[in-house]
């Protein structure tokens, strides 16, 4: 299988970028995305040029590390996956695939293909934790969760952390991620006690890191790994609309 | 050199060790510990635990991890869940059966102490756990949900869907920023370890190198804990992250830290085939899913038919017909060496002939596909993207991995190294596991050594050293490691030889699943330790890595992590050919029983190996194993 990536290339945070075209030869339907991309660096390296720069970890869809805007889409021409779950197989022989990095104002490229999330740790920083001392915790079954509860927590804790709804949103916003953190905790009893300060501290964060406002497109639950749903975005807005009045 | 081993064991009947250590440990006031200052490097559950709870106590904690964020560590993988003797399922489980499965499961060669309080604190870890928000299965009353793994016949292991290690880890990423909002923890993502200063025989600090721009930096410290997994990369496809590596630990080793059991590495039994050579990662499929999944092979070699075609009765459950009594849930060196057997004979399916079916129809047929869908969901949508195959509907084909290392630093009861100073939790020591993990321990172990047992020994250690003189960065020993850490990296750029570093990664992995997987003997060992010298010079006048060392470069990353990983090779090789028996996932084909299980020799090898490094070479040590609570006795599953 051949194909050619117009691939972003930029040598530094500060540095102008371009596309530049590579065509790769030698590929097969059953090879991933990012060993597509492996292979093509391979052969990078022995023409004596530089590697291209993407991110990747754990490669089976959970560590949210990868994440590229393939072909116009974050993570690619399927929903509901990462880049790193993309095969081959879902393009054709001859296809030329642009990769971009995630484009957002929050999130700086810091070289080809890799941006800077911590933006995303700067609002976790701001209450997306329980204040709880290791060593102070009651017996684990005291703390009664209905079945449908727990599973709402964990429908919203679900996320990875991988940025693709902000990638995708037109407005770059974070509310989806936010609003995911927020829900999780707010909704467990356990979450109670700061519920209020941590609706109003995470939104603030995510406005002040840059990223645009929510206007309910649904473009990031298309996108979401995990399949969080935009619901969560209402939700949020409730929480601190009410977390406001109730200081 | 025996008293090199003191693995600190404390006195008193099996149950109150613990106890009394804590009792007789030394305690360090709050005012002083704000003047003390620990590296944590590693930030998954055994690095992000400790760092948080050691900055509630009070120190000054700077935490590394490579990659762009803390939350990424490898623990998130873990799918399955977490053990704990809660006896929730008022199923006979207690803290003493937990520790005799986790013995046992080792195949007897980890030490009592260690595994009896592994065990004891499992159930405060769930309370732990549960206080932070992490959203475990629950019953509709409103009570946790348990389930089975291998080895045990209890139902003890908790978990979150298919996503406990997610869900563990990012309640350990926030304790971490709630700990950073604090002001008592600094993060440094992007940042590599790559040397660890020694200054008057004690652990004072680390180089790192920044991802970003590449620059080397020089961070001291009054105590360095490693936490940073394990080493299973070796074999190039493995479970792990494609990140994973143990240069940490390799250089750790290389510095005076004793290398425990390196060749204890194990294979997990339930992962998706091989499919490609050009494959970087194998993907992990649960061990939870044995619970419900029925292995099986066609009973007659190269079967044509689609699984679904095969009747009943021309299929081999070989779990269930070897075992009758633990059947699919037979642990995992044995389900692994059990599939390899049927897979080598013939017996394999898919395209590869290498892996062997996973059936839910019983399950399906049972429960109804809703209670499936709500047990593995998660699971089975993985396993469409990746294959593109619908599991409700037809078998999935799994095979062996390589995935834990049992093996790891050598620590004493206070998980401190050989090296004074230098802590090491979770994989990356070798303490718990024996010669196998049980499954749905290792969440366990790494988070109980993270937030439960190194909070209360390093205290131990720091309060020695309260009235020494603090380390800074200019001492001359910093600026000795830092620039024989400059040379290494130059010595790699200036080779401009013909060939990548993942071409000598597959040499290497090749030769080490080979010869040092799940079936090892004499003469492979020999020729592995060969070819891997050949490797590694060949590595070392031949690799090509284009790019700068001031700038963020992957290759470089990749080819200081594999010059690792080639070293470590040769160890875990060496330690494979000295044991000279068989026990949990190390193999010895010529010690094994009639029915060929793994024949076990206490008389000779009731010993912990710890290897300590000397000049290029590995000098053996051996740190006795004593049973006094327990009689080992021959596993048996069956």
């Amino acid at each position: 299988m051949k194909v050619t990536f117009k691939i972003w290339r930029q040598a530094h945070s500060d540095a102008k970028g371009e596309f530049k075209p590579y065509e790769v030869n030698g590929l097969t339907e059953d090879m991933s995305f990012l060993e597509a991309l492996d292979h093509l660096n391979e052969h990078l390296v022995r023409s004596n040029e530089k590697v291209i720069a993407y991110e990747y970890d754990c490669r089976e869809g959970i560590c949210g590390q990868c994440g590229l805007f393939i072909n116009g889409r974050a993570h690619g021409p399927h929903p509901h996956m990462t880049t790193c779950q993309l095969h081959m197989r879902s393009f054709k022989n001859g296809d030329t695939i642009i990769v971009e990095p995630w484009r957002a104002k929050a999130f700086p490229v810091i070289k080809d293909l890799i941006v800077d999330r911590s933006a995303f740790d700067r609002i976790i920083e701001q209450g997306g934790f329980i204040s709880a001392q290791t060593g102070t915790a009651a017996e684990a079954n005291s703390i009664l969760i209905g079945k449908k509860v727990a599973d709402k927590a964990m429908d919203a804790a679900a996320c990875i952390g991988c940025g693709a709804c902000v990638a995708t949103c037109k407005n770059a916003s974070a509310a989806l991620f936010t609003s995911a953190k927020i829900n999780h905790l707010n909704s467990l009893p356990q979450g109670h006690q700061e519920a209020n300060k941590r609706a109003i501290e995470m939104t603030a964060q995510m406005e002040l890191e840059g990223f645009g406002s929510c206007t309910f497109t649904g473009a990031c639950e298309v996108e979401c790994p995990e399949r969080i749903p935009i619901t969560n975005i209402a939700e949020m807005n409730a929480r601190r609309t009410k977390a406001k009045w109730m200081g | 050199m025996i008293q090199k081993l003191d693995s600190k064991i404390p006195d008193g009947p099996l149950e109150n060790k613990w106890r009394n250590y804590q009792i007789k440990s030394r305690l360090i006031n709050p005012t002083n510990k704000k003047k003390l200052n620990i590296i944590v490097v590693g930030s998954g559950l055994a690095g992000a635990g400790a760092a948080a709870t050691l900055a509630e106590l009070g120190y000054d904690v700077q935490c590394f991890c490579y990659q762009d964020s803390a939350r990424r560590a490898h623990s998130v993988a873990a799918q399955g869940g977490i053990n704990a003797a809660k006896n929730y399922q008022h199923d006979g489980d207690s803290i003493w059966r937990m520790f005799y499965d986790t013995l046992k499961g080792g195949d007897f060669r980890s030490r009592e102490a260690n595994v009896y309080r592994l065990a004891e604190l499992s159930s405060p870890l769930i309370d732990h756990y549960v206080q932070q928000g992490v959203p475990f299965a629950r019953e509709y009353g409103g009570v946790l949900v348990n389930r089975s793994f291998g080895g045990v016949q209890v139902q003890r292991t908790f978990y979150a869907r298919g996503q406990t290690g997610q869900q563990l880890l990012v309640a350990a990423y926030s304790q971490l920023y709630k700990m950073k909002r604090a002001k008592k923890v600094t993060i440094f993502a992007r940042h590599e370890l790559l040397d660890i200063v020694r200054i008057d025989g004690k652990a004072k600090g680390i180089i790192t190198r920044d991802l970003v721009n590449g620059k080397l930096k020089r961070f001291a410290a009054d105590a360095v804990v490693l936490a940073t997994g394990g080493y299973s990369r070796v074999f190039r496809l493995s479970t792990l992250a494609i990140g994973c590596n143990c240069t940490a630990i390799w250089k750790a080793f290389k510095r005076g830290a004793f290398f425990a059991a390196p060749s204890f590495t194990q294979i997990h039994p339930t992962a998706l085939p091989q499919t490609s050579a050009a494959q970087s990662k194998l993907t992990l499929m649960s061990e939870s899913l044995r619970n419900d999944g029925r292995i099986w092979v066609p009973k007659r070699k190269d079967e044509p038919r689609a699984p679904n075609e095969i009747p009943e009765k021309e299929r081999d459950y070989y779990l269930e017909r070897r075992y009758p009594s633990f059947g699919n849930l037979a642990p995992r060196d044995i389900a692994s060496r059990a599939a390899k057997e049927r897979i080598d004979k013939g017996y394999g399916v898919g395209r590869l002939k290498n892996a062997v079916y996973l059936d839910f129809k019983h399950a399906i047929e049972r429960f109804g596909i809703d209670t499936i869908q709500d047990r593995y969901g998660n699971l089975f949508k993985m396993y469409k993207k990746i294959t593109g195959v619908d599991a409700y509907k037809e078998p999935m084909q799994i095979s062996p991995a390589a995935h834990f290392s049992m093996g790891g630093l050598w620590v004493d009861y206070e998980l401190m190294t050989s090296l004074p100073g230098l802590y090491a939790i979770g994989e990356c020591n070798f303490s718990d596991h024996g010669a196998n993990r049980l499954g749905a321990n290792s969440l366990l172990q790494a988070s109980i050594d993270g937030y439960f047992i190194l909070p209360n020994t390093i205290n131990n250690y720091l309060v020695n050293i309260l009235e020494e003189q603090q380390p800074t960065i200019e001492h001359p020993e910093f600026e000795k490691v830092e620039s024989e850490v400059k040379k290494h990296i130059d010595r790699l750029l200036t080779i401009n030889g013909s060939k990548t570093v993942d071409h000598f990664h597959r040499e290497l992995g090749k030769v080490m699943w080979q010869e040092c997987a799940m079936s090892r003997n004499k003469k492979g060992l020999e020729s592995a330790i060969s070819s891997i010298e050949e490797i590694r010079e060949a590595f070392w006048t031949d690799v090509k890595i284009t790019g700068s060392a001031q700038e963020m470069n992957p290759e470089l990353e990749k080819a200081l992590r594999l010059a690792d990983f080639l070293e470590l090779g040769l160890l875990m090789c060496t330690d494979a050919l000295q044991r000279e028996e068989s026990c949990g996932a190390h193999f010895r084909e010529e010690y094994q029983t009639k029915e060929g299980e793994a024949l076990r020799r206490d008389d000779t090898y009731s010993y912990v190996s710890a290897w300590e490094y000397n000049k290029g070479n590995f000098e053996l040590h051996k740190e006795a194993l004593t049973f006094e609570h327990v009689q080992p006795a021959v596993r048996n599953y069956k």
